[in-house]
């Protein structure tokens, strides 16, 4: 066993080898180099005929047509592009936007950045398992909407939402509906001939694929128009120019491929380890899963471990590669505002770690991973005061803390 | 992060760690912090009758440079008057441990935490 084993395939996956291998064919002279826009030699052609394999083999993951899938540099881009490329086509129709307390920051960051161009968004709050139901967008939605963006699965806990029946209520009212599936692809099944979602956006490092290219799928029936947010050349359409970047391309593409292949497979493995996980955790006393325990992504753990601040247990987790909503983890000192749209109170937020398994985990890992978090757990909770507290009977929500 | 070596000795062999009972009356105890801002530091000293810390015990609740500042405390403290150890700067205390800049507040709150302790055990004897 190779340490520190990684448990955070949330954040990013190691490139699949069988990807890297597709990958390094299209860089050097003797390979697959060209530029796909080159129309008038075959370095051109070639390297246009592996982009074009790529965006089918993308689209056959999530059963779209290939024409439907636009190149970007990741999901970030692709979020960007959708919300922002919405909005401004469609201001004259109406300049309301909802989406979701809980997105990714790609998501409310553009959303924010829309507000102060003049629009107005409505964050909608999850119940207390992570879930947006289709009936609060339904009574969100405005004569003046034009978009609903809702994530498909949560990146911190791996809740899932009803993309489906959220299409059925946007579709009815006639507005636009936005994906973020960048946590879902080739984890969950997703099927664009069915959901009524009319753009989706997609990664590649997180399926085994390349960091820096992503994926937007564009619905073309009934069609959906955007502002190109990146000018020049005209690629993708006139949706997003740049010259294609064949070998990220290509690895996203071959990722997806595999993922396609692989799923319903990798599922079961993923999900049994995660329970394995679990089982060998639930039985200490206060631990959390946070988030819906049944709507979650196969992969996903989300745990809280009261009484114990989550960057000292990480420090003990030398063994581990995970991470926390703790706020000294991150530069903003707040906890992770996604445990707390849960309902989640400070001290609850602070504690948690997210464990993420991926295709390269084993039941070994999890074993090591199980006693050593429930060592540094026992050892933590010796020294916290809180934890003496809770023990000796006294509730911590009388007590007035000096918040500093 | 990268934590230093000092941080790290601390936070892997914590000195003191316990509980004195708050009520006896040559025990001090002062808790600082709150669980929302993810930390909370309960320091505790046994003083003799002429003001000398002769024991210290903490528990803290919060990130490694917390418990670091809190275990080093407790070793600075032990032997000292109660008017040295609520001398004691936080600046110190960071200096020692090589507190990175965002770091810094949990030695302001081990400074706090020995004020408080010092200050209960000085309203408890009424001087």
């Amino acid at each position: 066993m190779k340490v520190p084993i990684y448990f955070d395939y949330a954040a990013t996956t190691p490139v699949d080898p069988r990807v890297a291998q597709k990958m390094s064919e299209c860089l050097l002279a003797e390979g697959n180099f060209g530029n796909p826009a080159s129309r008038s030699h075959k370095f051109g052609w070639e390297a246009e005929e592996a982009v074009e394999i790529a965006r089918r083999q993308v689209a056959d993951l999530i059963h779209a047509d290939p024409r439907e899938i636009v190149w970007t540099s990741g999901a970030t881009e692709s979020d960007n592009l959708a919300i922002k490329g919405i909005a401004q086509f469609y201001k004259t129709r109406g300049k309301h936007i909802i989406t979701s307390k809980i997105e990714h920051k790609a998501v409310l960051d553009t959303c924010r950045h829309l507000e102060r161009e003049g629009f107005e968004v409505t964050y909608l709050e999850p119940n207390s398992e992570g879930i947006i139901s289709p009936a609060q967008v339904d009574e969100a939605i405005r004569e003046d909407t034009i978009l609903v963006s809702i994530m498909h699965v949560n990146n911190e806990i791996g809740v899932i939402n009803d993309i489906a029946a959220i299409g059925e209520v946007c579709r009815a009212k006639k507005v636009f509906f936005h994906v973020d599936a960048a946590q879902s692809a080739g984890k969950i099944e997703i099927d664009l001939e069915t959901m009524k979602v009319d753009l989706m956006s997609f990664s590649g490092h997180k399926v085994y694929g390349p960091k820096g290219v992503g994926v937007l799928y564009v619905r073309r029936k009934p069609r959906v128009r955007l502002e190109a947010q990146m000018h020049g050349g005209g690629h993708e359409r006139g949706m997003r120019s740049g010259t294609l970047a064949t070998h990220q391309i290509v690895g996203m593409g071959e990722a997806f491929r595999i993922a396609k292949e692989e799923m319903a497979e990798e599922q079961k493995r993923l999900l049994a380890l995660r329970t394995r996980l679990w089982e060998g955790l639930n039985d200490m006393e206060e631990v959390h899963v946070n988030g819906s325990f049944d709507h979650r992504s196969p992969g996903f753990l989300n745990v809280s471990f009261n009484f114990v601040e989550g960057e000292s247990l990480i420090m003990s987790l030398s063994d581990l590669a995970v991470s926390s909503g703790s706020a000294c983890t991150s530069a903003s000192l707040e906890p992770s505002y996604v445990l707390r749209a849960l309902g989640l109170n400070d001290e609850m937020a602070h504690s948690s770690l997210r464990f993420t398994v991926g295709r390269f985990t084993t039941e070994e890992d999890v074993d090591h991973a199980i006693t050593q978090v429930r060592a540094a757990v026992d050892k933590l909770r010796e020294l916290s005061p809180l934890w003496d507290m809770y023990k000796d009977g006294v509730d911590l929500d009388k007590i007035e803390w000096a918040a500093h | 992060m990268a934590y230093s070596k000092q941080v790290m000795d601390h936070y892997d062999n914590p000195r003191n760690v316990g509980k004195m009972n708050a009520e006896d009356s040559d025990v001090g105890t002062g808790m600082v912090g709150a669980p929302a801002c993810g930390d909370v530091m309960r320091l505790q000293i046994k003083v003799s009758a002429d003001g000398i810390i002769e024991d210290a015990k903490f528990k803290t609740y919060g990130c490694g440079s917390a418990i670091a500042s809190s275990s080093l405390l407790t070793e600075w403290v032990k032997g000292r008057t109660l008017d040295e150890a609520a001398a004691i700067k936080n600046t110190e205390l960071a200096e020692e441990l090589a507190l990175p800049p965002v770091k810094i507040h949990c030695s302001v709150l081990a400074e706090d935490a020995i004020k408080a302790a010092v200050k209960d055990i000085r309203d408890k004897r009424g001087a």
